[in-house]
């Protein structure tokens, strides 16, 4: 080992930047890639919201450079739309959020929080990394399998899904892929946190971020496999013949299936959920954790009850996996089981309420500092609360039998996946781009992208809240344009449309800001904004193996404005003055 | 800068990372199969009427093969404490005899599977079958996993006891933990699927 530290300058290209086992080249790989999937996820959805706004009508240019299976003269076809759809759903969440989140922020910052040289099993990192852009690539290249990519939506129900065309196979097999991936991930987070921390770094002394990647990582770890078991036997159900989730007396089109039947479209729900359900807070913890990084170091405080915070995030992870049939209320399940589910996700969105109510409170006294990172952080804070508190009523029967399918549905969940998760995300990118590159991004540019996004985020969803409660059903190619009860809603679609569009606009300051920044942004020091958690006392950008010196950890990690100190902050490693 | 606690343990954990990695894959590889597990029973309650195992399997082959891969976890434990012994040879034999094991188990498997072929029997024909086929399948690939991670360990895999002793037993040791994890499994699935 150490003498392949003293060679690590001669390694080939290939070694270096295509197969390393360097937990920051890993991490920035991942976060290229899913940057990269994130906007083509985007685009789907751009085009989308054209059939939405203007439907029936032909999309110009665009439009026609789809092809005649797609859009014929430039209008879109029904299956296109749920083509669209059901590949934006499944690319945003598991090919965009998840590894720019875990695998990106996760493998280039928990390494260093801890000071750590770098992961556990590196090589075991870079087959995630492998894995995951392989699976990626299936599902993007299965656009052009015959009859298209999957169209059962995301959540792939049978007994549609069952019956689809070659593009649920390859969506099945895209995510096998993807459920190795996040498998080696999870057991490297868990194994790196548990047993590389630094001297001195207690579990109560880690930075909450850690903690949201440890928890994120344990949901990962558990709740992915039962779904993997679910693409089993549905890739039995396609390919051996069975009928695990296909019911007795199925007839397709006039004709019937020519499948023994007997069993069970529920038993898919429920292996899709047990994981779903731990998956959304996949996509909302690691962003929990950069916001508060961001908060602490940007009011200049302490964050505010932070062993609640990390109570919370524990119970949290662990009731995730106990209340994932409430997205199941409409199967006809029996009010016994209805009222379990429903008490515990009432239980569940308690230790939200504690995070965020922290967090908010953190902000109490604060010196604030205004910069870009901390405005996306502040953002997230009330975006995250609208789509919690949506939620609530989507937790209780009554109120989510007619909720249910609705925009009001996606309105919520995008309130916490868009101006939520995206823009905890974008903190992160803002704040630990100095770290990873040496160089600052521009905060002109940075408020150029903010206020838009936020202003057109909000143009989106929210309308789509007022929709869903007059009765939208969601995946309607058309946005219900023949339902009575949709005509008074339905002129806003134009206007979400051209949110969206705008918001497509509002992301041009920042893809020019980033590529910009790698080569010309002002030179920063180690620590630019004077933080006090150990990533930022490795060199920018840290060197193989990260520090120096192993640093030791003699404090909490956010002892900010202490009382009679000559500076307003106490990084992690620097000894107490004798 | 080398990894701490590949090899020896960290002293507040008292565990080094191999282990703490194989741990949780087996967590995983539990929910896997508990998945599978759930959905076998979600299926046979939500069915009018269900085979017995006798009715399609073949029990006392099963038997056989359930002593087999018993009698495998015992050679691998063996194996392993032969190499605490420092007793390169001896442990050569025990792993010898396990990858045997494994290699006995697929051959009367594939024997019950291409009688089952041979009658007609098939993943389609009924949901039994099915999840038979399934759950039988996946047990069985990972019994092919885990022999050629054995056969890795007896064969090149030797040569780290020259240089590292300790890594190579941390080694074996993980490799035994996954092998017994599948013959657990197993231990699940033959009453399930055969007698009840
Ligand atoms: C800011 C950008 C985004 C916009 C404007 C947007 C818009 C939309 C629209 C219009 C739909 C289709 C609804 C329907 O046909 O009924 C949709 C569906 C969906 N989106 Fe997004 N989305 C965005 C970002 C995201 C992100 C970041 C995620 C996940 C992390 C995500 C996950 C999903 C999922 C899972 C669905 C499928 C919903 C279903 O099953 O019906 N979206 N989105
Ligand atoms: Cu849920």
């Amino acid at each position: 080992m150490a003498e392949q530290h003293e060679h690590h300058e001669e390694l080939s290209f290939l070694r270096k930047y295509v197969f390393s086992t360097d937990h920051k080249v890993i991490g920035i790989q991942y976060a290229i890639t899913a940057l990269i999937f994130l906007f083509f996820g985007f685009c789907l959805m751009l085009l989308m919201r054209w059939q939405l706004a203007y439907p029936e009508q032909a999309l110009p240019i665009i439009g026609s450079l789809l092809g005649e299976t797609r859009m014929p003269g430039g209008v879109m076809l029904p299956d296109f739309y749920n083509q669209l759809g059901a590949m934006h759903g499944t690319i945003m969440v598991f090919m965009g959020v998840v590894p720019l989140a875990v695998g990106a922020f996760g493998n280039f910052v928990v390494p260093l929080q801890i000071g750590a040289p770098d992961m556990a099993f590196p090589r075991l990192n870079m087959a995630s990394y492998h894995f995951f852009w392989a699976g990626g690539l299936v599902m993007v290249l299965s656009f052009f399998a015959p009859g298209g990519a999957a169209s059962s939506g995301w959540t792939s129900y049978p007994p549609l899904a069952d019956i689809a065309t070659t593009g649920q196979t390859w969506w099945l097999i895209g995510m096998v892929l993807l459920i190795t991936s996040s498998l080696f991930g999870a057991i490297n987070f868990i194994t790196t946190i548990i047993q590389l921390r630094a001297p001195g770094l207690t579990f109560f002394r880690l930075p909450f971020f850690v903690w949201s990647q440890f928890v994120t990582a344990f949901l990962l770890l558990l709740a992915f496999p039962p779904l993997e078991g679910a693409g089993i036997l549905q890739l039995m159900d396609r390919l051996a013949g069975t009928s695990f989730f296909l019911p007795s007396g199925l007839v397709i089109s006039g004709q019937p299936l020519a499948a023994t039947g007997g069993g069970s479209p529920i038993l898919w729900q429920h292996l899709f959920w047990f994981l779903a359900h731990p998956e959304v807070y996949v996509l909302i913890l690691p962003a929990m954790g950069i916001v508060a990084e961001v908060v602490a170091n940007n009011t200049r405080k302490p964050l505010w009850g932070y062993r609640s915070m990390v109570y919370a995030v524990l119970f949290l992870g662990f009731c995730s996996f106990v209340v994932w049939a409430h997205h199941m209320y409409i199967t006809g399940m029996g009010t016994v089981v209805a009222a379990f589910f429903q008490a515990t996700t009432m239980i569940i969105s308690i230790p939200s309420v504690v995070i965020l109510t922290a967090l908010l409170l953190s902000l109490w006294g604060g010196s604030i500092r205004f910069n870009t990172p901390m405005l996306f952080a502040l953002a997230f804070l009330p975006m995250f609360g609208i789509g919690g508190l949506t939620g609530l009523p989507l937790g209780l029967t009554t109120t989510d039998i007619p909720l249910h399918d609705t925009y009001y549905v996606i309105g919520h969940f995008h309130y916490v996946v868009a101006p939520g998760t995206i823009f905890g995300l974008f903190a992160g990118i803002y704040y630990w781009f100095p770290k990873v590159t040496g160089r600052r991004m521009s905060e002109f540019l940075g408020k150029l992208h903010f206020w838009p996004s936020f202003i057109f985020m909000n143009g989106i969803f929210f309308p789509m809240l007022i929709q869903g409660m007059a009765g939208v059903s969601r995946r309607l190619y058309d946005g219900g344009t023949i339902y009575a009860h949709a005509q008074d809603v339905l002129p806003l679609n134009a206007m979400m449309s051209w949110s969206a569009w705008l918001l497509a606009l509002a992301q041009i300051p920042f893809i020019i800001n980033f590529f910009v920044s790698i080569r010309k942004g002002k030179e920063v020091s180690d620590n630019p904004w004077q933080a006090t958690t150990l990533e930022w006392a490795a060199p920018s950008p840290p060197p193989h193996g990260n520090f120096e010196t192993l640093p030791t950890v003699y404090r909490g990690p956010y002892e900010y404005s202490i009382p009679d100190q000559d500076t307003d902050y106490l990084p992690q490693h620097q000894p107490a003055e004798a | 800068m080398e990894i701490p606690y590949t090899v020896e343990t960290r002293p507040d954990t008292g565990l080094n990372n191999v282990k703490i990695g194989i741990w949780l894959f087996l967590a995983s590889e539990v929910m896997l199969f508990g998945s599978l597990f759930a959905s076998y029973i979600l299926l046979r309650i939500g069915s009018p009427a269900w085979p017995a195992g006798e009715d399609y399997l073949d029990i006392p082959l099963a038997a056989v093969n359930t002593a087999v891969l018993i009698i495998s976890s015992v050679t691998m434990v063996m194996g392993w404490a032969s190499l605490m012994r420092k007793k390169l040879n001896t442990y050569r034999l025990y792993m010898g005899a396990t990858i045997l094991c494994g290699l006995i188990f697929m051959v009367i498997k594939y024997f019950e599977y291409s009688d089952k072929f041979h009658h007609g029997y098939y993943p389609s024909t009924n949901t039994f079958l099915a999840i038979y086929f399934t759950m039988t399948g996946l047990h069985a690939a990972h019994v092919l996993g885990g022999s050629a991670v054995n056969a890795y360990l007896l064969g090149p895999g030797t040569k780290l006891w020259k240089k590292n002793p300790q890594m190579f037993i941390n080694r074996v040791e993980s490799a035994g933990l996954f092998w017994h994890l599948v013959d657990l499994i197993w231990i699940f699935l033959f009453p399930v699927l055969y007698l009840l």
